[in-house]
C-alpha cells in the first residue's frame, strides 16, 4: 500500500512538471492557434538564467527561500524579455503566412536555441544550485520533498491564476478576443499586437517559472532538456484540450500518473510511448481532447 | 510522347543508372569516386525518396504529417530484417550469393518490396483513423506514431534494440537508391496529374467544397498517405542496407521526422523539383560547414536554424514555390498539354486545411503569402 | 540529375601501399563535442592531445615526422559518424583512427575503417562486439563481461549482497550490454537478480521505477547508464528513502556526476584506472594533464591518453604508416599504460584489471577512492 501511495505522489510530481509547461503552451495556442515548438526551450532557458541568477548570489552555500523567489522573478523577466523578442523577431513576420509557415518558423526558433544552447553553454549537464535546502516529508514508508510539493501546489496556483487573468481582466478579455477573431479585435479597436506579445511574455514567464522549479528539484539542466519534455508537455495540452487552461493541468497529471503507472509494472520500457499512444486514443474519440470544446465547421 | 518513347526513357534510364552504377562501384579505368563524395550522392538519393514522397502527403494533399521517420523506420526495419534473415535463403533460391550478382539483387528487391508492404499497412493503420482529424491535430498524431514506433523497436532485441541494426548486409547501392528515387519523382509527379492527383489538389484547396463536389476526401487522403508511407519505407530499406549507415531507433525520432519537412520547406511545398533541391542543399550543407567544427563545434547547427527562420520570415514559398523544373520525360503520354494545376496561386495559402474560422481570423493577411 | 555530375569530384585511384612517407603523420579522431555525450567527447580529445603533444615533444615518430590530428564532432549520432569516419579515411587518408568512447557510434563507424583497412583505436567503447567487426578494430580499455563480472563480484563477495536489482537505459546499448553480463554473472555466484527495469535517456524523473524497486527490497542496485542519468538516479533514490550501496560501471565516470552530490555516498563503481596508483607512469600523466588542462583527468582521458601511445608505439615497430603493416604492429602490442599493461590479445582485446573506485563527494567535488583491483582471470 505503500508503494502504491508513493507512485501516486511520484506521478503528480511528475505531471505538476508537463502540466507547468503545458500551461504556456495551451495559452500560446488558445490565442494565436500556434504551436510555439520554442516553448519548451525557453524553459530550458528559464532554467538557466536561474542557474547563472543563483550562481551570482552564491546561493548554493546559502540557500534562501527569499532569494530563491527572487531569482526565480528575475528568470521569469527575462525569459518575458526572450519571448517577446522571439515573438517580435520570429512569429510576427510570418503571422500572415500559412500555418505551416508559422509551424516550420517555430520548429527553427527551437532548433536554433538548442543549438545555441549547446554551444553558449555547452553540452555538458550542469547542476542546479541548492537554492532551497531540500528536505524530505515522510509519513510511514511515503516521501515527498519538499521540492515536489512546491512544483505541485505551483502547477495549481499558476492554474488558477491564469484562469482569473483570462476571465477576469480586461487584458484577458482582449485575449479572448483575439482568439476569437484577430481581425474583428482590431477593428473593434483591440492592439491585437500588445496582445499577442503580452501573452507571448506571460507564457515564456511561466516557463521560466517552470524551469527554475523543476531545476530545483531535478538539479541537472542541459541545453536540450526542453525536448522531450516539452513535447510531453505539449501532448498534455493537446490531451486535456488544447486552449483550454484547466484542460492543460488535467492532461499534465493525466500523463504524469500514466507513465508512473507503466513504469511500476514490467512494462517501463514502454513508457515514452504511453503520452502519445493515449493521445491518439483520446484525439480519435473527442478530436478536441478531453476538455475541448470541438468547432463545428462552416461553409 | 508515344508509348515507344515512354519504352526508349525507362530503358535509357536503368542503362545510364547501370552505367553510374559501375563507376560508383568499381571506378571507370583509373578514376573512381571518392568514397566520401559517393556516400553523400548516396544520402542525397535516400533523401530525395524521403522529401518526395513527404511532399506527396503534405504538398499536393496539404496534410501536415510529422512521422514520416516513423515509416521510414518501419519499412527500414522489415526490409532489413528480410535480408539478415531470409536473405541467404532467398538468394539461394535463384541460385545467387549474398555477394552481388543476380542473387543479391533479388533479395534487395524482395526486401524493399518487404518495407514497402510494411511501411504501406502502417499507414493504412494510423491513416484511417487519423485523416478525420485537420492540420495541428494530424500533424501531433503522426508525431506520435512515430515516437510510438521508435520505442518498440528499442524494446526488440533481434532488429539490435539500441544499437542499432549493425548486422544489416550492405547490399544497397548506387543503382538501387537512385533507381527508387527516380520512381518516387514518376510516381509522385504521375499522381500529381492523375484524378487522384486533382481531388487531392481539391482537398488542399478547400476541404469541405472538394467533399461537397463529391470528392471522397478520406478515401482519397488516406490513399496519398498510403503511398507516401511505402515510399517512405524503400527509403528505409535502403538507408539500413546502406553500408557503416545503420538504423538507428535514436536517428529516426521526430528531429529526422522534421529534417525532411524542412527539406520540402525549403525548396518549396507542393513542388517536387523543390523537394528534390531542398533534400540535396540539406544533405551537402552540414557536411560542407564541417569545417566550422574544427574551431567551433556545434555552430553549424545553430547556422542551420537561422538560415530556417530566416527563410521562412523572407521566402516562406521556399525556394520553387509550386514551380516545377521540367520534367516531361516522366509524365504519362497524353497529359502533357494539360496544365499543372498545383501552380494556382489561389491554394497555397490553404494547405493546411484551415477551418474557415481560421480564415476569417487573417482576413487581410493572408493574400500576402504568394 | 546534373547535379549529380557535378557534386562528384572523382580523382585517380592510389595504388596500394603509396602512403607518404614524409611530412606530418595524419592521424583521425572522430568524439562526440556536442549533443548528449559532449563530456565524452571532451575528455578523450583533450586526452588524445596531451599525448600527441608528448609524443611529438619528443620528437615525432619515423625520424622527427610529428602526429597531425583531424578532429570530427559527430554530434552523438551514428549516423553522423560514418560520414565523419569516411571523410577522415577517404577524404583526409589518415593513417589511422582514434574513436568512439559509446560503443555506438563505434560500431557504426567500424566497418568503415575496416574496408578501407585503415586501422581504427577506441580507447573506450567496451560493447563486446566493437572489434568482433574485423581484424582492424583495436581498443585499449576492458570489455563489458569483463566489467559486469568485476561489479557482480564486488557486489556478491565484499558487499554480501545477496538480491539485487537492476536499472538500465534502454536507449543505450552500453547500459544493455553491462546489464545482461551483470545479471548473468551475479546469477552465476548463486544470488538473486529481480527482473530489470528500465528508462530512457534524457527521462527526467525515475522515482516511479526507484520506487518499484523499493517495494522489492534488494541488497544493492546497479544502475548500469550513464552519468547523465546516474547522478540524478542516487539522487532520487536516497529521496525515496533507499540507502543501499548503488553500483555502476565505467559510464558513471564524467563531469555531470557531480550533481548527485552528498547522495553519492555509498556508491561504487567499476574503472579503467584510477589517480591514486603510485606507477610514476600515471603520476606523470596527472602532472602534464593538469598543468595543460588545469583539471584532474578522468579515465576517460587516460583511456585517450593511452590509445595513442599504442598507436605511436605500433607505428615505430612497423616503420611505417602503411595500413597493413600497422595492423600487424597493432596486434602484437605490448606497452605500459597509465590504465594498466596494454597487451592486445587475439580478439584486439587488452587483458588488464579493473579497479573498484569509491565515490565520494568531497569539498564540492566528486572523489573516486581506490577500493581494489580485480584481474582477468
Amino acid at each position: 500500500m505503500d508503494t502504491f501511495f508513493q507512485q501516486v505522489i511520484n506521478g503528480l510530481s511528475l505531471g505538476a512538471i508537463y502540466a507547468l509547461i503545458a500551461l504556456g503552451y495551451t495559452m500560446v495556442y488558445g490565442v494565436l492557434r500556434l504551436i510555439n515548438f520554442a516553448h519548451g526551450d525557453v524553459y530550458m532557458l528559464g532554467a538557466f538564467a536561474g542557474y547563472y541568477l543563483a550562481n551570482a548570489l552564491n546561493l548554493d552555500a546559502h540557500p534562501s527561500v527569499l532569494y530563491a523567489i527572487g531569482v526565480t522573478i528575475g528568470s521569469m523577466a527575462i525569459c518575458a524579455v526572450i519571448g517577446i523578442l522571439i515573438e517580435r523577431l520570429a512569429y510576427r513576420p510570418v503571422r500572415h503566412h500559412s500555418r505551416l509557415t508559422s509551424l516550420i518558423t517555430a520548429i527553427g526558433v527551437s532548433l536554433l536555441l538548442e543549438y545555441g544552447g549547446q554551444v553558449v553553454f555547452g553540452a555538458t549537464p550542469r547542476f542546479f544550485p541548492q537554492m532551497i535546502r531540500s528536505e524530505t516529508y515522510s509519513i510511514g514508508d511515503v516521501q515527498i520533498t519538499n521540492q515536489s510539493l512546491l512544483i505541485i501546489v505551483m502547477s495549481v496556483v499558476v492554474m488558477f491564476a491564469l484562469q482569473f487573468i483570462v476571465h477576469r481582466t480586461r487584458i484577458g478579455k482582449a485575449m479572448r478576443a483575439t482568439s476569437y477573431n484577430l481581425s474583428v479585435a482590431k477593428l473593434m479597436g483591440i492592439n491585437t499586437d500588445f496582445v499577442i506579445a503580452f501573452t507571448f511574455a506571460l507564457g515564456s514567464a511561466l516557463a521560466a517559472a517552470g524551469g527554475v522549479l523543476v531545476a530545483l528539484a531535478i538539479p541537472r539542466i542541459d541545453p536540450l532538456m526542453g525536448l522531450m519534455t516539452g513535447l510531453k508537455a505539449f501532448v498534455a495540452a493537446v490531451l486535456g484540450g488544447i486552449g483550454n487552461i484547466p484542460g492543460a493541468m488535467l492532461g499534465g497529471f493525466l500523463i504524469g500518473l500514466m507513465e508512473t503507472a507503466l513504469s511500476a509494472t514490467a512494462y517501463s520500457t514502454y513508457r515514452d510511448a504511453v503520452a502519445f499512444a493515449v493521445l491518439i486514443l483520446i484525439l480519435l474519440v473527442r478530436p478536441a481532447g478531453i476538455l475541448g470544446t470541438s468547432v463545428t465547421e462552416k461553409v | 510522347m508515344g508509348p515507344l518513347r515512354k519504352v526508349v526513357a525507362l530503358v535509357g534510364t536503368i542503362a545510364i543508372l547501370a552505367a553510374l552504377n559501375h563507376v560508383f562501384e568499381s571506378g571507370l579505368g583509373d578514376f573512381q569516386i571518392n568514397p566520401y563524395y559517393a556516400r553523400i550522392i548516396n544520402l542525397i538519393g535516400i533523401n530525395i525518396t524521403l522529401a518526395v514522397s513527404l511532399n506527396l502527403i503534405n504538398g499536393l494533399a496539404g496534410q501536415f504529417s510529422i512521422g514520416h521517420a516513423g515509416f521510414m523506420a518501419v519499412g527500414g526495419y522489415t526490409a532489413t530484417f528480410v535480408t539478415v534473415y531470409y536473405g541467404a535463403a532467398i538468394a539461394g533460391l535463384v541460385g545467387g550469393t549474398l555477394n552481388g550478382g543476380p542473387g543479391t539483387f533479388v533479395v534487395m528487391a524482395v526486401s524493399l518490396s518487404a518495407g514497402a508492404l510494411a511501411a504501406a499497412l502502417a499507414g493504412l493503420l494510423v491513416g484511417v483513423p487519423s485523416l478525420r482529424l485537420k492540420g495541428d491535430y494530424l500533424a501531433i498524431v503522426t508525431l506520435g506514431f512515430g515516437e510510438i514506433i521508435r520505442v518498440i523497436i528499442l524494446n526488440i532485441p533481434a532488429v539490435g534494440g539500441a544499437t542499432g541494426f549493425t548486422d544489416a548486409l550492405p547490399i544497397t547501392t548506387f543503382f538501387w537508391i537512385f533507381g527508387v528515387a527516380i520512381a518516387t519523382i514518376a510516381i509522385v509527379r504521375n499522381i500529381a496529374r492523375s484524378t487522384f492527383g486533382r481531388a487531392l489538389s481539391a482537398i488542399r484547396g478547400d476541404e469541405i467544397a472538394a467533399e461537397a463536389m463529391g470528392v471522397r476526401t478520406t478515401r482519397y487522403k488516406v490513399m496519398a498517405f498510403v503511398v507516401s508511407s511505402a515510399l517512405a519505407g524503400v527509403a528505409g530499406g535502403l538507408s539500413g542496407q546502406l553500408f557503416a549507415n545503420p538504423l538507428n531507433p535514436q536517428n529516426l525520432n521526430f528531429v529526422k521526422s522534421i529534417e525532411i519537412v524542412v527539406m520540402i520547406v525549403l525548396g518549396g511545398i507542393g513542388s517536387i523539383t523543390g523537394a528534390v533541391v531542398g533534400a540535396a542543399t540539406l544533405t551537402v550543407l552540414p557536411e560542407a560547414l564541417r569545417g566550422f567544427d574544427q574551431q567551433f563545434p556545434g555552430l553549424r547547427m545553430v547556422l542551420y536554424a537561422l538560415l530556417l527562420i530566416l527563410f521562412m520570415i523572407f521566402r516562406p514559398q521556399g525556394l520553387f514555390g509550386r514551380r516545377e523544373l521540367g520534367w516531361t520525360w516522366l509524365r504519362l503520354p497524353g497529359r502533357t498539354k494539360i496544365p499543372v494545376a498545383l501552380s494556382d496561386s489561389a491554394d497555397a495559402r490553404q494547405h493546411t486545411g484551415r477551418r474557415p474560422t481560421d480564415r476569417r481570423s487573417t482576413l487581410g493577411g493572408s493574400d500576402t503569402d504568394e | 540529375m546534373a547535379a549529380l555530375g557535378a557534386a562528384a569530384a572523382c580523382e585517380r585511384k592510389s595504388e596500394s601501399g603509396a602512403t607518404s612517407t614524409t611530412g606530418d603523420i595524419p592521424v583521425g579522431m572522430y568524439a562526440s563535442l556536442t549533443g548528449d555525450g559532449a563530456s565524452f567527447g571532451q575528455s578523450s580529445r583533450e586526452g588524445t592531445e596531451l599525448a600527441l603533444a608528448e609524443v611529438n615533444a619528443a620528437g615525432g615518430l619515423l625520424g622527427g615526422r610529428k602526429l597531425a590530428l583531424l578532429m570530427e564532432d559527430d554530434q552523438s549520432k551514428p549516423e553522423e559518424a560514418s560520414n565523419a569516419v569516411t571523410k577522415l579515411i577517404t577524404q583526409d587518408k589518415v593513417v589511422a583512427v582514434l574513436g568512439e568512447v559509446a560503443s555506438r557510434r563505434s560500431l557504426a563507424a567500424a566497418p568503415i575503417a575496416q574496408r578501407y583497412k585503415v586501422p581504427m583505436i577506441t580507447p573506450a567503447s567496451t560493447n563486446e562486439r566493437v572489434t568482433d567487426v574485423g581484424d582492424y578494430i583495436f581498443r585499449v580499455c576492458f570489455i563489458d563481461p569483463f566489467q559486469g563480472e568485476v561489479l557482480a563480484k564486488f557486489a556478491y563477495n565484499d558487499l554480501k549482497a545477496r538480491k539485487v536489482a537492476v536499472l538500465k537505459d534502454i536507449s543505450e546499448d552500453y547500459s544493455v550490454g553491462l546489464t545482461d553480463s551483470v545479471v548473468k554473472h551475479f546469477t552465476a555466484l548463486g544470488g538473486q537478480v529481480l527482473d530489470p527495469v528500465s528508462y530512457s535517456k534524457g527521462d527526467p524523473d525515475f522515482k516511479a521505477v526507484l520506487t518499484k524497486i523499493r517495494g522489492q527490497r534488494p541488497d544493492v542496485i546497479f544502475a548500469t547508464g550513464y552519468y547523465t542519468e546516474a547522478a540524478i538516479i542516487v539522487r532520487q533514490a536516497r529521496e525515496l528513502g533507499m540507502m543501499m550501496p548503488i553500483l555502476g560501471g565505467d559510464g558513471w565516470v564524467g563531469e555531470p556526476l557531480k550533481n548527485g552530490r552528498e547522495a553519492l555516498k555509498n556508491t561504487f563503481i567499476s574503472n579503467h584506472y584510477s589517480g591514486d596508483n603510485p606507477d610514476p607512469l600515471v603520476q606523470n600523466f596527472r602532472k602534464n594533464y593538469r598543468a595543460k588542462f588545469n583539471q584532474e583527468p578522468d579515465s576517460i582521458a587516460a583511456l585517450a591518453y593511452d590509445a595513442v601511445k599504442v598507436l605511436a608505439d605500433a607505428i615505430t615497430r612497423a616503420g611505417s604508416t602503411d595500413g597493413v603493416k600497422l595492423r600487424d604492429a597493432l596486434a602484437t602490442s605490448d606497452v605500459p599504460g597509465v590504465t594498466g599493461h596494454l597487451k592486445m590479445n587475439a580478439k584486439r582485446n587488452v587483458d588488464k584489471p579493473a579497479v573498484i573506485q569509491e565515490v565520494t563527494f568531497v569539498d564540492g567535488d566528486v572523489k573516486f577512492v581506490y577500493r581494489a583491483t580485480v584481474s582477468p582471470n
